[in-house]
Formats: structure tokens, sequence, C-alpha cells
């Protein structure tokens, strides 16, 4: 849909408006913001899982060589039967071939006794299925912030964003690597202003709310559960 | 049942009802005790919170200060992305935008996030007369639709109901509910529910926090993942928003994001934070085909005109200054009868509505200073107040822009007694006259002063004037 003609006589009414006030303009100025950070590597990791799990989200540390099992464990201690993941494709929707998240071998081990869909199609066709009958979605993280506990998740062509929304459990990989002290701080250091996806999340937490006499529950409209495998690639030694 | 108020012109029989309702006002009390603890824990350190609130102070300061090249630059990096930017002057123009693009899809439902922009512009109301269901999903927003009402507060909407109440609700309106006190109960029937809705939904419509000029991105802050799901699942994603949510910078986000969930509900960070920059990409597999934007005036501009007023535009939505304000707590957000209670209510609504729907609003304040404490953007919500009041009262100045509805609660009887005032006043022989007659005649001051009296005792005038207190002291001392 094109814009319509009443829009653009909006546009220009409202700015010129705007213009009419003539207030004066204010450059940046550079403030102090007050965050928390640290370069202790063993610092961040411990910030990262108390901010998670104060926020009723699962953490588990593994090293490398550890990561199909602890997927096959979560899943077998969430009850799941099915279970959804990024990679593959289509050929008859003609999609090309996606590659899947970095661990994506762990994962299908871990999950090789459940039933696996691997993401690779349209949206609408698996639409129904991500509703009614996946019982948890897989992903990898862009990031994570100490700070507030925090995932970062840059959705993509292999692991669409949906797949962290609609399961009623999400489990989550993590390096240990990728976890820095604060929201800005990533932003700046990634340069994110120079590259922005269609769309980014943050998550700290599974899905809750507090809008019934501001008791809090789970499990809103997004996954009730959220579980974070927290992979030990920084070389030191496990608490 | 539903507390839909008739509008901000039946204030004060509104705010009457409300303090004579003790399940409401125990309901509030609760509500605002426990947001106000939780801001506290939030801000712990002062030496923190004052910087924070300076730093975000600044940041609205400037993006409004270069707002119309701001909101341009938005647009068209916006249209860059793929995101098709609309301009609407008011409530009918938004309406019909919204409307089209909904025709355009032949679309019969819309699935929404939390907006008070769709609040002010009676969206569901407006889609309904055209056969188009809108249904909200924030669950609080859900309760207060199924009753037919309003939202009472910005961040928590079904705040003036407890769970009792909510269960009524659902048994009323919900088939096959089994009334229950049980929270999660209550809250896994919602997302029950709602779940279908998202599913088959043909648009999704939200509010927008943060909109970044710098990127074209519109942020989205929530805890519930209703957000997330009405911009991914439907094939449409429409956004509408103030002009005034515009910023700058991508790096301006952080602080303000931060002030914003710490005021609001005391968290360090929301569950949810969503920063969506275009369509469903070639290739991408799923979220929206189209995403629009719709970018709302409705009397915005008219705050912007004036140097004072534009500081209202600051506003973040974090609904801290309701929290703490007296007035708000005792009686609740129903009673203001406007989409935006409370002390932001009062100072924004007057542009959106004109002061002389809202003149009764901007004198329910004991300007006793809380709002303006804890705004984290330090909006001077007291001082405006007070200029609005002088506003409702006075003509505008002859080089002034003109505020609709200004003058409006000019009054013949208490400009004639002003004046005849002032005229007694800069007169000697009359001043002193009738001075001495007042302090004679005191009296016949009546006991009961109308609402002046309902709670003081009624002023008595002294039996001497001072220019005769004065005058005997003087002649006593040169006695001496
Ligand atoms: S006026 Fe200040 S305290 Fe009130 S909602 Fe806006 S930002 Fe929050």
């Amino acid at each position: 849909m094109k814009l319509t003609s009443p829009s653009q006589s909006a546009k220009s009414a409202i700015l010129s408006k705007l213009r009419g006030a003539k207030a004066t303009v204010i450059e940046k100025e550079i403030l102090d913001y007050p965050v928390w950070q640290s370069h202790d590597s063993e610092l961040l990791k411990q910030r990262f899982i108390a901010g998670l799990s104060a926020s009723h989200a699962e953490v588990i540390c593994v090293r490398s060589s550890q990561i199909a099992n602890a997927v096959e464990q979560v899943l077998t201690s969430k009850a799941c039967k099915s279970v959804i993941v990024g990679g593959a494709c289509d050929e008859t929707a003609g999609v090309s071939e996606y590659e899947g998240g970095e661990f994506l071998t762990e994962i299908l081990k871990g999950a090789s006794h459940l039933d696996i869909v691997q993401f690779g199609r349209e949206f609408e066709v698996l639409k129904s299925s991500l509703f009614n009958e996946i019982d948890a979605g897989i992903t990898h993280c862009l990031g994570g912030i100490a700070d507030t506990g925090t995932l970062v998740l840059w959705p993509d062509k292999a692991e669409p964003r949906s797949l962290s929304l609609i399961p009623p459990c999400h489990i989550a990989l993590i390096k240990r690597s990728t976890i820095v002290s604060n929201f800005a701080g990533m932003m700046i250091e990634q340069s994110w202003q120079e590259k922005m996806p269609t769309h980014i999340v943050l998550i700290s937490g599974p899905s809750k709310t507090a809008d019934i006499q501001q008791t809090l529950a789970y499990g809103a409209h997004g996954p009730s559960q959220l579980v974070v495998i927290l992979i030990d690639d920084v070389g030191v030694a496990q608490p | 049942m539903g507390h839909v108020p008739a509008g901000p012109e039946l204030f004060h029989a509104q705010a009457n009802a409300a303090l004579k309702d003790p399940q409401l006002r125990q309901n509030f009390r609760g509500a605002m005790d426990y947001l106000q603890d939780k801001r506290k824990n939030a801000f712990v350190d002062p030496v923190e919170e004052d910087k924070i609130r300076t730093l975000c102070e600044s940041i609205r300061k400037r993006c409004l200060s270069k707002l119309p090249e701001l909101l341009e630059q938005l647009d068209a990096n916006c249209t860059r992305n793929g995101i098709q930017v609309h301009w609407a002057q008011n409530d009918k123009e938004a309406n019909n935008i919204i409307a089209n693009i909904a025709q355009s899809h032949k679309a019969r439902t819309m699935i929404k996030g939390k907006s008070m922009v769709s609040e002010e512009i009676e969206l569901n109301h407006e889609m309904a007369k055209l056969g188009i269901e809108c249904l909200e999903s924030d669950m609080g927003e859900y309760i207060v639709q199924l009753d037919g009402d309003k939202p009472s507060h910005i961040i928590m909407p079904a705040i003036h109901k407890n769970k009792q109440e909510v269960s009524d609700t659902f048994e009323k309106h919900l088939d096959d509910f089994t009334p229950t006190v049980d929270v999660d109960e209550l809250i896994q029937t919602g997302r029950t529910r709602l779940r279908q809705k998202f599913h088959d939904a043909d648009i999704g419509l939200s509010g927008v926090n943060f909109a970044v000029a710098e990127t074209g991105t519109l942020c989205l802050v929530e805890n519930e993942g209703n957000g997330r799901m009405c911009t991914t699942v439907p094939k449409v994603h429409i956004a509408i928003t103030g002009i005034e949510k515009v910023v700058e910078f991508l790096s301006d986000v952080p602080p303000l994001y931060s002030a914003l969930t710490r005021s609001a509900t005391g968290q360090a960070i929301t569950t949810y934070f969503n920063m969506i920059s275009s369509p469903r990409k070639r290739g991408e597999l799923d979220g929206p085909v189209e995403v629009h934007l719709v970018l709302l005036d409705n009397g915005r501009t008219q705050a912007y005109q004036d140097e004072e007023m534009r500081k209202t535009l600051q506003c973040i939505r974090c609904g801290a200054c309701m929290n703490h304000c007296p007035v708000y707590t005792r009686i609740g957000g129903h009673a203001y009868g406007t989409v935006y209670p409370g002390p932001i209510g009062k100072i924004i609504s007057p542009h959106l509505m004109g002061l002389d729907n809202t003149k009764e609003l901007v004198t329910a304040s004991s300007l006793c200073g809380a709002c303006g404490e804890v705004c984290p953007v330090r909006i001077p919500i007291p001082e405006m107040l007070q200029r609005l009041r002088t506003e409702a009262k006075n003509p505008p100045k002859p080089d002034a822009m003109p505020m609709k509805g200004q003058a409006s609660a000019a009054s013949t009887l208490e400009s004639l007694a002003m004046k005849g005032f002032a005229f007694a006043a800069t007169n000697p022989n009359l001043y002193h006259r009738g001075a001495w007659s007042a302090t004679k005649l005191r009296g016949l001051v009546p006991n009961n002063m109308g609402p002046w009296t309902q709670c003081r005792t009624s002023p008595k005038l002294a039996n001497k004037t001072l220019h005769q207190l004065i005058k005997a002291r003087n002649k006593q001392a040169g006695d001496k």
C-alpha cells in the first residue's frame, strides 16, 4: 500500500507546526551513565546467572563436550515430546540451504529421542503445529548481558523469531565468552547502529505478568519455562 | 461491573463516587503501596538515581529540541527499511489510515498489544463500526475489555480489580470457567483463550516505547510476550505512536529503557525488549510481511509550541507519577475520565482534549510535588499545573499561541471581584473604609461556606485591621 495523500498533507501540517515553534536545538551532552560493569570473567558469569535465576530462569553450566547430554536431560526433565530447532530447509519451498547455529549437531543428538521439527519452512506452514503441538524450541544467542541477566537474540533465516516465542519451553544455548557487562556497552562495542537486523529481542526470564492483584504469574503468553545452557568456553575451571 | 466514566467534565462527581467505594480504595491503596515500594528498591542509591534522571531528562530534551528533523529522519530510515510510515493529525485520520490498511487486507480481526495511543483514538470502537474485531491481548487490558471497561492505569490497566473481581469477570464472560482466586489459574485461562486468537488474527497492532531515528527502529517494552506475539504472528503489523516518542540515537535507548522499567514496576529490566527494524526480509521465514508505523499528533504540536509546555512531551509513560500521587491513590484512574489519568494525565489531557474539557483536572492536585520528585525525566508537573490553571482562567497573551479551550474557567464573578478588590486596594480611602467595615461585620461570616468548610473551620476576621494594630503600636512606642 502506498502513502496516501491525506497522510502526506498531515505530515507537512505537523512538521510545519513543529518548526513554527522555533525550538532552540540542544546538542548531545556527554553525561556519566552509571551502569554496572566488570572485567572479571567470573564476576560476569555470576551476575549473569544470578539475574536470570532471579527472573525464574533455570541455568545449567556445561563444557562444550556436554551439550548434547545437557539438552537431552533438559528435554527429559521437562517431559517434552516434540521439539523445534533451526537450520534445514524445505527444497520444495524454493529456499536454499540454511546453516544452523554453531551447536546444531549437538542439539540434534541431544534431542534424537524426540520428534524433531527443523524450522526451515515458511512460518505459515508450521504455524499450527508451533501453536498446538511443539513442546520446546531451542535457539542459540548472540550474547548475554551480565548486569541484568539477559539473553540477546538476533533471529535470522536459520533461527526465526517464533522459535523462542511460541513453544511453552524455550531452551537457549549461550557461550560464556559472549557475556558482556551491560546493554549500552554491547551496542557500542558491536556497532549495532550500523547493522540493525529485522528483529532483535532481549530475553530476561520466562514470560510473566503481575496484572492480577500484583501477583506474579509465569507463562502469560510466551514460554512459561526458560532454560539456559551456559557453555563454558572461557577455559576457567567450573565452580 | 465496568466503571466507564463519562468524561473529565464530571471529575468531581466521579471522584466523589470513587471515594465512597471502599473496595476500590483498598485495591488502589494496596497496588500503590506495592509499586512505590518496588520503585524505592530499584533506586537504592540516590546519587545514581540523580545521575540517571539527569541523563534521561537531557536525552528527552535534546530529542524534542530536534523533533521535526528527527521525525523526518525516522520516516526516511523506516521507509528505507521497508516500514510504511503514515502521519495523522487527529484520531479520525489515524483511524482512517488503520482502516485502509485493514481493508486492503480484507482483515476481520486485529490482535492488540498494549497501546495507550490506540485508546486515545478509540480504535476498538471505530474498527467495530467497520466490522473489524479488535482484541486486547495484554492480560490487564483483556480483563478490562471483557467488562466493557477502560484501563485505570497506563502500566497496569486492571489495577482497580482484585483477583476475586477478575474471577467474577471471567465467570460472567467466559464459557466453561470455574471460578477461582488462584492467580496462576486465572492467567492460564487468559493465555489459553488468547492463544488461538494470536494464531488466527489478520493484523497485529502495538504501541511503541521508543522510535529510533538513527536506524528506523521501533522499540517495544513488555513482560508478557503478547507484544512479541502481535508483532510476529499476524501477516501485518501496525505500530502506532505519538510523535514525541522519537529518540535520536540507538545509544539513547539503554538509559531510557532502564529508567522506564525501574520507575514503572521497579524491575531492573523487563522480560522482553523488542527492536523491530523491518518487515520479514527475503529468505526470512517468519515475522510480518508488512509493517506500518502511524505517527499521531492529536494535540501534541500544541504542547510543543510553548517552551514550558513542551516538557510534557518528555514523558516516557512510566506511570510513576500516578503511583506516587495522593489524589490518584485515593480516587483511582477512572475518576479522571481521561485516557491518561493522574499527574501526567492532568498535564497532557488539556492538549489532547482542550482546556475547556479538562479545566477541573488541572485543579485536582494538592501540589505536594510527589509527581515531580519521582519523574525519571524530571518533568516539573506541579509548575505545569499552575501554569495550566492560569491559562484556564485567562485569555492568551497577545504574542502567545492560544491553547484549545483557553480561558474556559474564567468566571465573570471572580474576575469582577478581583477587579473590584484591585480598585479598592489601590484607593486608600476606599480600602480603609472597606477594611474597617469588614472588621465590624465579622460576626456575619457564615459557619458553613460550602466546600471550603467541609474539612476546615470557617475563617474569622480579626477585630482590628493590620493598619489599626500598627498605628496603635507606633503610638505606644511614641508614648514611651
Ligand atoms: S510524567 Fe514522568 S513520572 Fe509521569 S508517566 Fe511521564 S515519565 Fe513517568
